[in-house]
């Protein structure tokens, strides 16, 4: 069975003359313990598909089933009730955004699962236990999200979408705003979560930050997604000329600039 | 790209620009910043440097264009912009270099211009009183400069206004108006880290352009080590304040010494497109 299912979805913005499509005819399969990438640059419906399957926009067609559950007509009740029972997740790129400042470590972990009626006990016990997932150490479970580095506060927010232990993960750009050493042990902790099932699918303007994490990867260009596949295929012969001219524009340690006439060419086709 | 086996330090032309260990120091609480950043870049030639936030790439940038924050100073070491130590200057006389020998763009291009001008008038702006051209040919060689960055219809641009173009074209916009007065060296300071990947491979061609037909000399920072590959003859990484790693562009990608050097190579290689393409092919 699938974790996650959209269908042929349309989102629209706007009303009357104002009314512009977001997305249109996004179709996405997503099994249990697979990484996707969801790649696509400003305004190319990556943040629109993601709160659509969040149940934060309402898509105009299309279906949305998650875990087996079609939610596409879901109203927000019934979506409140979906996310308290934790089968889909988001961690947000800011963290600083999603946890609550005056709230301890501990008591933002447990929230969650005290929403669900997890006695006090056990839910502490969790607390310590995601915590060390996200090799963190117990004693910053008193700590206020101030005193914490920006990486530890990220593994937090990791921490805290495992808890309820969801099928599905969707991460917004969850390592862009963190430093190399912080963004690879982020990286690998994720990696690690492959084993246990828990299906992710990552954000990102930046090919390059997740290409190497993803089994497989989705491209999004104008509301459209227009190549889907595995990470090796995308990368290493890509076929739709803005999935090339992706591949070519991302910076890789190879020197020189050996792509541009490619690019130009490219970029006229899409132009035209 | 020109051979990079080879030491920017041993061609012969003139140094442009040339840092010798300098070492910048924090009034507040008496500590040193920067620990001491030395490097020469002559003609047509391109230094990066790599750090994260906080490592002092940005304050030694400062220090070179005479810009450093209130309470920062430097404490020891020279800069010399074409030949002139920038220490000994007056301010009237580092202002009348800065735009006309050393120049620098930036990573937010929408907040170094003011939104209710149109950005052309801008532009020509700096060439009235870097160059004392005219209005009607400042204005003409304002939009020769907005045709040289590549911006379609530069006409309709120069009358436009910064909320009506995208972050690439803005940061086009400002890397005309930092070229408007022929400097000697520019400085790119994170000024692709905000713009979409298919954009910044533009602004990086952009800028390899501009050395090769210009014989600009650039200092490109960045905290991505791929963004400095593309361009640089010579790498400095640097990590809280101090340079950890310093040579030619290919011994740092191929043999890097600092591990921190090597953390940033493994990221890219486990993570990565890396990962799926090989090394060698360029």
């Amino acid at each position: 069975m699938t974790v996650l299912e959209v269908t042929d979805l349309d989102v629209h913005y706007g009303l009357r003359r104002q009314r512009r499509q977001a997305l249109s005819g996004a179709s996405l399969t997503v099994g249990p313990g697979e990484v996707v990438g969801l790649i696509g640059e400003t305004g190319s419906g990556k943040s629109t598909l993601a709160r659509a399957v969040l149940g934060l926009v309402r898509p105009t067609a299309g279906r949305i089933v998650i875990d087996g559950e079609d939610v596409t007509g879901y109203r927000s009740r019934q979506w409140r009730t979906l996310r308290r029972r934790g089968v889909i997740q988001y961690v947000f790129q800011d963290p600083l955004r999603s946890l609550d400042p005056d709230v301890t470590i501990a008591d933002s972990l447990m929230e969650p699962l005290l929403l669900q009626g997890v006695p006090r006990e056990e839910a502490t016990a969790k607390a310590r236990t995601y915590l060390a997932r996200v090799r963190l150490d117990e004693e910053l479970l008193a700590r206020l999200p101030g005193e914490l580095s920006g990486g530890q506060r990220q593994r937090v927010a990791v921490a805290r979408a495992l808890i309820t232990e969801p099928k599905l993960v969707i991460l917004d750009e969850p390592v862009s705003a963190l430093d190399a050493a912080n963004r690879v042990q982020v990286l690998e902790i994720l990696k690690d979560l492959r084993d246990t099932g828990i299906a992710l699918v990552f954000i990102s303007h930046d090919l390059g930050s997740v290409a190497g994490i993803a089994d497989r990867i989705a491209v999004l260009y104008q509301g459209e997604l227009v190549e889907v596949g595995s990470a090796r295929d995308i990368v290493a012969a890509p076929q739709h000329p803005y999935t090339r001219l992706l591949i070519s524009s991302a910076p890789t340690l190879r020197t020189a600039s050996a792509g541009r006439a490619e690019r130009e060419a490219l970029r006229a086709l899409l132009n035209a | 790209m020109t051979t990079l086996t080879e030491s920017p330090t041993t061609t012969t032309a003139d140094p442009v620009l040339s840092v010798h260990d300098v070492r910048i120091r924090s009034q507040v609480d008496d500590r040193e910043i920067v620990k001491g950043v030395s490097f020469e870049l002559t003609p047509g030639k391109v230094v990066g440097i790599v750090g994260e936030s906080g490592s002092g790439k940005t304050l030694t940038c400062r220090a070179v264009l005479g810009i450093l924050p209130p309470h920062f100073e430097v404490s020891a070491g020279a800069i010399h912009v074409a030949g002139e130590d920038i220490t000994a200057l007056t301010p009237a006389r580092l202002t009348a270099m800065r735009g006309s020998t050393i120049s620098a763009v930036f990573q937010d291009p929408a907040s170094y211009l003011n939104p209710s001008i149109q950005v052309g008038a801008q532009i020509a702006e700096v060439i009235r009183v870097k160059k004392g051209l005219k209005r009607r040919a400042a204005r003409q060689r304002a939009i020769e400069l907005l045709t040289a960055v590549h911006l379609r219809d530069p006409e309709l641009v120069y009358g436009q206004y910064t909320y009506e173009l995208s972050g690439g074209m803005l940061q086009r916009v400002l890397i005309a108006a930092a070229i408007a007065a022929d400097p000697q060296v520019l400085i790119a300071d994170e000024a692709t880290t905000a713009l979409d990947v298919t954009v910044q491979a533009e602004i990086l061609d952009l800028l390899a352009d501009l050395r090769d037909n210009a014989g600009l000399a650039l200092v490109v920072v960045s905290h991505d080590l791929a963004v400095v590959a593309q361009l640089c003859d010579e790498v400095l990484v640097m990590r809280e304040g101090e340079v950890v790693e310093q040579g030619p562009t290919d011994r740092v990608l191929y043999q890097p010494e600092h591990e921190y050097t090597r953390l940033l190579i493994s990221e890219h290689e486990q993570y990565g497109l890396e990962k799926f393409l090989s090394r060698e092919g360029r």
